[in-house]
């Protein structure tokens, strides 16, 4: 069971990198990765948020929109129900709301992290990392504990992809770039080289 | 002259402010789903669509909505044409939209969706905020369709299905490229894109953040 997990973990940090294999949250991915720390910061908050999502849509999932999981409740007219169309508006709808319980949170109890996270946080609501990754949920049909590695990894390996680019950009500044290519041009053929690395962790069997 | 100005609206997005090359707007969702034309035609498609009617439509309730719940109203428009468009995939093109998988869901997170309904539809009448949308939506689509069609060109030789290059396994002369059927390839494409659209338009050559002087000559430090 545990290696089971491990390999979930394995796959979904480095051969399914969010970032660099189904290029999710490409948006804040360019935009964001200027500085290492920076990028440290919102690597982290996505970890915190997809590690508390996609378990969270998964229970959803699976006791209110699913077929015939509304049977809990007893009422025999609601047994055959499939609820599946709304998945869409629940599980951004939820995103939403777990990023702004999260923000409170964390300004109430841990000011110091919300304060490094700054504007990050409520971002994150529309990065489609995180919505990615609960629709890939619900299409791999993961059950509880599976979603909660999932979540976990798919945030580890988005954050070191993230991580990796903003260092490789510091470094950049002081490099001789074509006018044409200067800035994004050149940070697309940069990710395109991260990724056709990180490929090479497609072979890898656990 | 507001004939003037829809036209303007309606090209201005394709090359001089395209929203991928230019602002970064709107790559999450689009490049995985590239690798063949039929996939991308769909999703620009799709895309067409939800920028069009969610641009319309949250121009149309503009001056009902709160402003601090307005991010909330706009996202509830897109989902629930995103629905809309997924539903009509599964129900009468399923093998395609089992393809796109989880891409389609994705238009909800698609940052020029939001962006144009934040940044234009806010301001504007219902009509014009929809031309916006479909200007928007056509200036993704260029990007994605030169992808796409590259992609499969030299990734499978074949263009919508219909072998064009004849393969080398098949007896023919062409040996297709395998990295382009590769995520890495969109990157590279991409890249490729902005560098000639800058060439052309030189204005958008971003600046160096700042330039490295000279090295100093020992003759003038002594």
């Amino acid at each position: 069971m545990l290696e089971h997990y491990l390999s979930l973990f394995i796959r979904a940090v480095f051969v399914e990198n969010m970032a660099l294999a189904f290029f999710l949250g490409m948006c804040t991915f360019l935009a964001i990765s200027k500085k290492v720390e920076t990028a440290l910061g919102l690597g982290i908050a996505v970890i915190v948020v997809l590690t508390l999502t996609v378990p969270v849509n998964n229970l959803i999932l699976h006791n209110f929109l699913d077929e015939g999981s509304l049977s809990w409740t007893g009422i025999a007219a609601l047994e055959q129900v499939d609820l599946r169309f709304l998945g869409l508006m629940c599980y951004i709808g939820l995103i939403a709301a777990i990023v702004q319980i999260l923000e409170m949170f964390l300004d109430r109890y841990v000011p110091a992290l919300y304060n490094a996270l700054g504007i990050f946080l409520p971002l994150i609501t529309v990065n489609c990392a995180i919505l990615g990754a609960s629709l890939f949920m619900v299409e791999r049909n993961y059950r509880f504990g599976e979603s909660v590695v999932f979540g976990f990894g798919a945030g580890f390996g988005w954050a070191l992809a993230i991580v990796l680019l903003a260092a490789i950009r510091e470094k950049l500044k002081y490099s001789d770039v074509p006018e044409g290519l200067r800035g994004l041009g050149i940070v697309f053929i940069i990710t395109g080289l991260m990724s056709l690395g990180f490929m090479s962790f497609a072979g890898v069997q656990l | 002259m507001a004939n003037l100005k829809a036209r303007e609206v309606l090209f201005a997005p394709i090359f001089a402010n395209n929203p991928i090359a230019l602002q970064i707007l709107g790559i999450c969702s689009a490049l995985a789903i590239t690798t063949k034309l039929s996939t991308t035609l769909t999703m620009c498609a799709a895309v067409l669509f939800v920028l069009t009617f969610s641009n319309f439509f949250v121009s149309l309730i503009r001056n009902m909505i709160p402003s601090n719940i307005r991010i909330i109203v706009q996202m509830t428009i897109i989902t629930a044409l995103v629905i809309v468009v997924d539903q009509f995939l599964q129900a009468f093109a399923f093998q395609l939209s089992r393809e796109l998988s989880v891409f389609v869901g994705l238009i909800i997170t698609n940052c020029i969706v939001m962006g144009r309904a934040e940044a234009f539809a806010m301001q504007n009448p219902p009509l014009i905020s929809a031309v916006d949308g479909f200007g928007n939506a056509l200036g993704y689509s260029v990007v994605l369709l030169a992808v796409g069609f590259s992609r499969e060109l030299f990734g499978s030789g074949s263009v919508l299905g219909a072998q064009v290059l004849p393969l080398a396994a098949d007896g023919g002369w062409y040996q297709p490229n395998g990295l382009m059927l590769l995520p890495p390839s969109a990157f590279f494409l991409i890249g490729g894109f902005i560098w000639i659209l800058r060439s052309y338009r030189v204005e958008q050559v971003e600046k160096e953040p700042f330039v490295i002087g000279p090295n100093t000559r020992t003759s003038p430090a002594f």
